[in-house]
Formats: structure tokens, C-alpha cells, sequence
């Protein structure tokens, strides 16, 4: 196989997601298949080829820095799963000293 | 009101004369959304009353003189692209309770031009399909055939319009979305040139691939709707300076031009289903009588499949990492950060889409992104050239838009790959930029739709256009599907 259960949890712990035991199996098998298929894109020759990271050829283009109003600040806080007052609430990330 | 009867531009006509009111036309709408979506599930929301409201504001700015291009036409919305004060789930239990806080961009064209959104529809999950069997909620259903398919990942929209559940839709296609829906449900499909319709608002998956694009019943409908979503906008950083304007004029005048069409051969081998091999020859034998046949080779098409499914997910796993149940979406409630984030994306997100994050990520990770993310991208060059070299020889290719007719739902599922290979004709046409348009020439002996694919240079839209409706009117095809008369 492509890749083993160990990768994959590590991959899953990397991409922030898990996978219960019965889950992990057939998971891996699947992701080595399509792996596998990825494989033929070693029989050509691309060293020296540039890579295409956009389709179009184009400079970033920049907006000037200037402040716009938004005005539905209060429909972005609605979406919050958890609220008090205007902040959201998250768990605790730092430790008391 | 004979729904089937009208498309847009008969539509605007009937309430430019005043024979029809914007609040008749959305009645009509909704009623045969209560009538048909039950069997086939295209839409996600349904507001009859939103909907209702804008028809009579719309009628009022028709009396006051002031009605835009496309005033009082009812529109059905795949449900990734945001319409202030509503829903957008992506058919995700992660964006359930979403409600979209201002409108995409192409949401404030058609409300400026004077559209009315009766609602949101069915997709996979984030768009990662090529079926709608992977939304979250439900599957959608092919109304030609309710066994099968409706194609995805704008499945839904393909159906809405299919079904006169509105006159037109919007839909996002990424590797063949808008596409091969249209091609399984009969309609017209336009992807553009990629940087030609802002993808602000669009909630992103594969963001050097993704682009918003029009469905309708024909192509005259299709330009109208393309050209009022298309435009230069300074808060996608994507967006080409390009105005587009007289669209309809444009491709009437070009559709008398004889032009060179090219013939990939690397797309008419092999796996072609029989009857779709018939339907393109019968569509380039009237290509002949006005313009020149020639076969071109796009020698790298067999990698693009390969080179989609790792630059995609690779873009996917990082634009997707914002799902994180802290600002918006589903949290999974938990004392500890890490195990917050996992949880609330383990539950939130469906399979297909944790597939997709895995592989990204993998493809990214240290020791491996070079073999595949950076190799694809190298090849996603070669992709690309093939199809400058062929633009030098013609004006334009014509392929089938799928290798098969609509699939039956579940025949799929368990295997990813077969899924991914669905895409085969589409996907080059991302991963090169440029604008494809899936137009139905005819139907199997089944009576199941066959889509042809129309692919340009970039920002030759307007060509691509021209040649489907030149095409389409030789072809003079009607496609009602039967349980649209049947429910009459």
C-alpha cells in the first residue's frame, strides 16, 4: 500500500480531522488506491517544466488601503456558535501561571 | 402560464408588454416547485414569500420606469454562493446554520439587474462530487430519469432549470460542475474563462479552478445571464479587467463566421459511450456545411484526471481549514483547542470532503510535495500547453462533455476513482482556464440526455457562445422532460 494507518493518522492529526478505528481500515485502503493512481504522472519527464500555480498570467493586483464601512457587523456574530456579548467564546488556550 | 413554453428573453418580452406580471411568473414558479421537487429534491431552501416580495417589488420598479435587464425573472442559486440574509449551507452539516452575512457579487449584478431568487439549491458537499449524492442533506434526482444522476456538483441547479423551477441558475464548477449536470439534465451550461465572473462570495474550494457560471434551456438565456454576472471586481483579486457588453448581438453576428473546429482524438477513443459517439457525429456533420473540421491532439489529456485530484484537494485542504468551529459553522463544544477542532470537523465535514482534505494535506506535507503537488502543477503546464498549441491551429474544440450517459444513483459511490474519471472530458478545461459550455444534442434510445462540450481560448466566451447557438438552432432540439408534461 501507498500508505500506511500510521500516516494516515498523522496526516488526519496534521489536517486537524480523526477517524474512528472501524473508520481507519478501509480509509487507507482507499486513499492508497487513489495514490496509487497518482503514480503515472511519475512516467513523465517534467524537469524542466515550470509549474502553473494559476491559470492566468497576471500580477496581484492591490486595492488601495482605505477603510470601508460594513454594515451587517451584527449577521457575522450571529454565526458564532458561541457568544458573549460582542466576542466570541473560545476554550481556554493559555495556561493560569 | 405554460412555464415550458417561456425561457428569459420570451419571458422579459411577455413583461415588458405587460401580458404577465413578475408576481404571476414567480406563482407559477413556485407552484411547480411544490409540485416537482418532491421527486426530485433540487433545492435546499424554498422562501415563497422572500420570493414573493421581490416579484412585487420588481413589478413596482417595471410601472416606475425603472426595470433592469433581467427585471422579474424568477433564478434558483446553487447553495455555495451567498445571498445576504439567507441560508448557504453547502449541502454541509458544518454550514447548517449558516446565514450568509452580505451578498456575493454576482448576487448584487442580478439583484441590481432585477432578479428574483426563489431559492437555494442541492449540490455536493462543498461541491466535491459529480453526482449531489454527496450533500449532506439528500440526494438529487435526474428528472429524465429519477433513478439516475442528476450530475454534480451543481446538481440541483441542473435540475431546477431542467424542470422550470426558474428560468435560470447559477452553479460553480470546478472540474466540470456546471457542465456535466447540464449535459445528464439537457440544459445549457457555461463555465467561463477563469477571472471573467467574480468568485467573491463563492464559498471557495479549489480557488485557482473554481468560477461561477450560468445554466438555462438555451444559449440566447445563457448570454443574457453571463453577461450581467461578468465583470471586472476589485474584491477578487482573480478578477480580469474585462467588460463584456452587446453579448447577444455579438454572438448572432459571430455565429455567420465560418470557423476552424478542432477535434480532440484522445477524446473520442476508448471508453465513449456508443450513443454519445453517434450524437457528436451527428453534431459534426452540420459543423461541416459551414465550417472546417480538423483533429488535434491534446496528448497529456490522460494526466489530467491525476493532476485535478491532487491540485484541487490540495487547494481544498487549505481553503477548507477555516472550518474550525470557532467564528461560524458547527462546534463541537470541548475544553480542549485541539480536540475542538478535530471534533466539530470530524462530524461537520462527510466523507468525500475528509477525503479530499486528507489527500490535499498529504499532497502538501513535508516529503511528499514534491512528487505530488509540485509535480502536478508541472504538468498541469503541459496541460495547458496542449491546448495552446491546438488554439494556434483552430478556433475552437468540440468533444463530448461526458464518456457516459447519467449514471443510477449508488452505481458510484463505493469507488472514488470511478467517480473521479466521470470528469475526464471537463477537468483539462480548469486546469487550463479556459471557458467551456456543455449544450444537449440530443438522446439516448433511453430518452436520457447527451451534453456537447464547446471549449475556447481564454476570453473567447463570446466564440464559444456563437458556435452552440449556431449549433443549437441547426439541431432544433426541444428536451421537455416526460414528467414535466405529465404534471401539467
Amino acid at each position: 500500500m501507498s500508505i500506511t494507518v500510521e500516516e494516515v493518522k498523522k496526516i488526519a492529526h496534521l489536517a486537524r480531522l480523526e477517524f474512528t478505528e472501524e473508520e481507519i481500515m478501509p480509509f487507507t485502503q482507499e486513499l492508497s488506491k487513489i495514490l496509487d493512481y497518482f503514480r503515472e504522472l511519475q512516467n513523465l519527464d517534467t524537469s524542466d517544466i515550470e509549474p502553473t500555480f494559476h491559470p492566468l498570467k497576471k500580477d496581484t493586483s492591490f486595492r488601495d488601503d482605505e477603510v470601508k464601512p460594513f454594515d451587517n457587523i451584527e449577521g457575522i456574530l450571529k454565526n458564532a456558535p458561541a457568544l458573549r456579548e460582542e466576542t466570541i467564546v473560545v476554550p481556554k488556550v493559555v495556561k493560569a501561571p | 402560464m405554460e412555464l415550458k413554453e417561456l425561457t428569459i428573453k420570451s419571458s422579459l418580452e411577455l413583461l415588458e408588454r405587460g401580458e404577465i406580471t413578475s408576481r404571476e411568473l414567480t406563482e407559477a414558479t413556485l407552484e411547480q416547485i411544490r409540485k416537482l421537487d418532491p421527486l426530485v429534491k433540487a433545492f435546499l431552501y424554498v422562501n415563497e414569500e422572500w420570493a414573493l416580495a421581490q416579484a412585487e417589488a420588481s413589478d413596482k420598479r417595471r410601472r416606475d420606469k425603472q426595470a433592469g435587464p433581467l427585471e422579474g425573472i424568477p433564478l434558483s442559486i446553487k447553495d455555495n454562493i451567498l445571498i445576504k440574509g439567507h441560508p448557504t449551507t453547502c449541502a454541509s452539516k458544518i454550514l447548517a446554520n449558516y446565514i450568509a452575512p452580505y451578498d456575493a457579487t454576482v448576487i448584487e449584478k442580478l439583484k441590481k439587474a432585477g432578479a428574483v431568487f426563489v431559492g437555494k439549491t442541492n449540490m455536493d458537499e462543498f461541491a466535491m462530487g459529480s453526482s449531489t449524492e454527496n450533500s449532506a442533506f439528500f440526494p438529487t434526482r435526474n428528472p429524465w430519469d429519477l433513478e439516475r444522476v442528476p450530475g454534480g456538483s451543481s446538481g440541483g441547479s441542473a435540475v431546477a432549470v431542467a424542470l422550470r423551477m426558474g428560468l435560470g441558475s447559477l452553479g460553480s464548477d470546478t472540474g466540470g460542475s456546471i457542465r456535466q449536470p447540464a449535459a445528464f439534465c439537457g440544459v445549457v451550461g457555461l463555465k467561463p474563462t477563469y477571472g471573467l465572473v467574480s468568485r467573491f462570495g463563492l464559498v471557495a474550494f479549489a480557488s485557482s479552478l473554481d468560477q461561477i457560471g450560468p445554466f438555462a434551456l438555451n444559449v440566447e438565456d445563457t448570454a443574457i445571464l453571463f453577461q450581467i454576472i461578468a465583470g471586472y471586481d476589485p474584491k477578487d483579486s482573480t478578477s480580469a479587467p474585462v467588460s463584456i457588453d452587446n453579448l447577444l448581438s455579438l454572438i448572432e453576428k459571430n455565429s455567420q463566421i465560418p470557423l476552424r473546429i478542432g477535434l480532440p482524438k484522445e477524446y473520442l477513443t476508448g471508453d465513449l459511450h456508443p450513443e454519445i459517439q453517434k450524437a457528436l457525429e451527428t453534431c459534426l456533420s452540420i459543423l461541416r456545411k459551414k465550417h472546417t473540421l480538423k483533429e488535434i491532439t491534446l496528448p497529456h489529456t490522460k494526466y489530467a484526471v491525476a493532476t485535478y485530484y491532487i491540485i484541487a484537494p490540495a487547494e481544498a485542504s487549505s481553503n477548507l481549514a477555516r472550518y474550525d468551529g470557532i467564528k461560524y459553522g458547527f462546534r463541537f463544544e470541548s475544553k480542549n483547542l485541539i480536540e475542538l477542532y478535530k471534533k466539530s470537523r470530524a462530524k461537520g465535514f462527510g466523507k468525500e470532503v475528509k477525503r479530499r482534505i486528507m489527500l490535499g494535506t498529504y499532497a502538501l506535507s513535508a516529503g511528499y510535495y514534491d512528487a505530488y503537488y509540485l509535480k502536478a502543477s508541472k504538468v498541469r503546464t503541459l496541460i495547458k500547453r496542449d491546448f495552446e498549441q491546438a488554439f494556434r491551429e483552430v478556433d475552437l474544440i468540440i468533444s463530448p462533455t461526458t464518456p457516459t450517459p447519467p449514471f443510477k444513483l449508488g452505481e458510484k459511490v463505493a469507488d472514488p476513482l470511478q467517480m473521479y474519471l466521470s470528469d475526464i472530458f471537463t477537468i483539462p478545461v480548469n486546469l487550463a482556464g479556459l471557458p467551456g459550455l456543455s449544450l444537449p444534442v440530443g438522446l439516448t434510445r433511453d430518452n436520457l440526455p447527451i451534453g456537447a462540450q464547446i471549449i475556447g481560448p481564454p476570453f473567447r466566451d463570446d466564440i464559444v457562445l456563437s458556435l452552440a447557438y449556431f449549433l443549437e438552432r441547426e439541431l432544433f432540439l426541444k428536451l421537455i422532460p416526460p414528467i414535466l408534461t405529465e404534471n401539467f
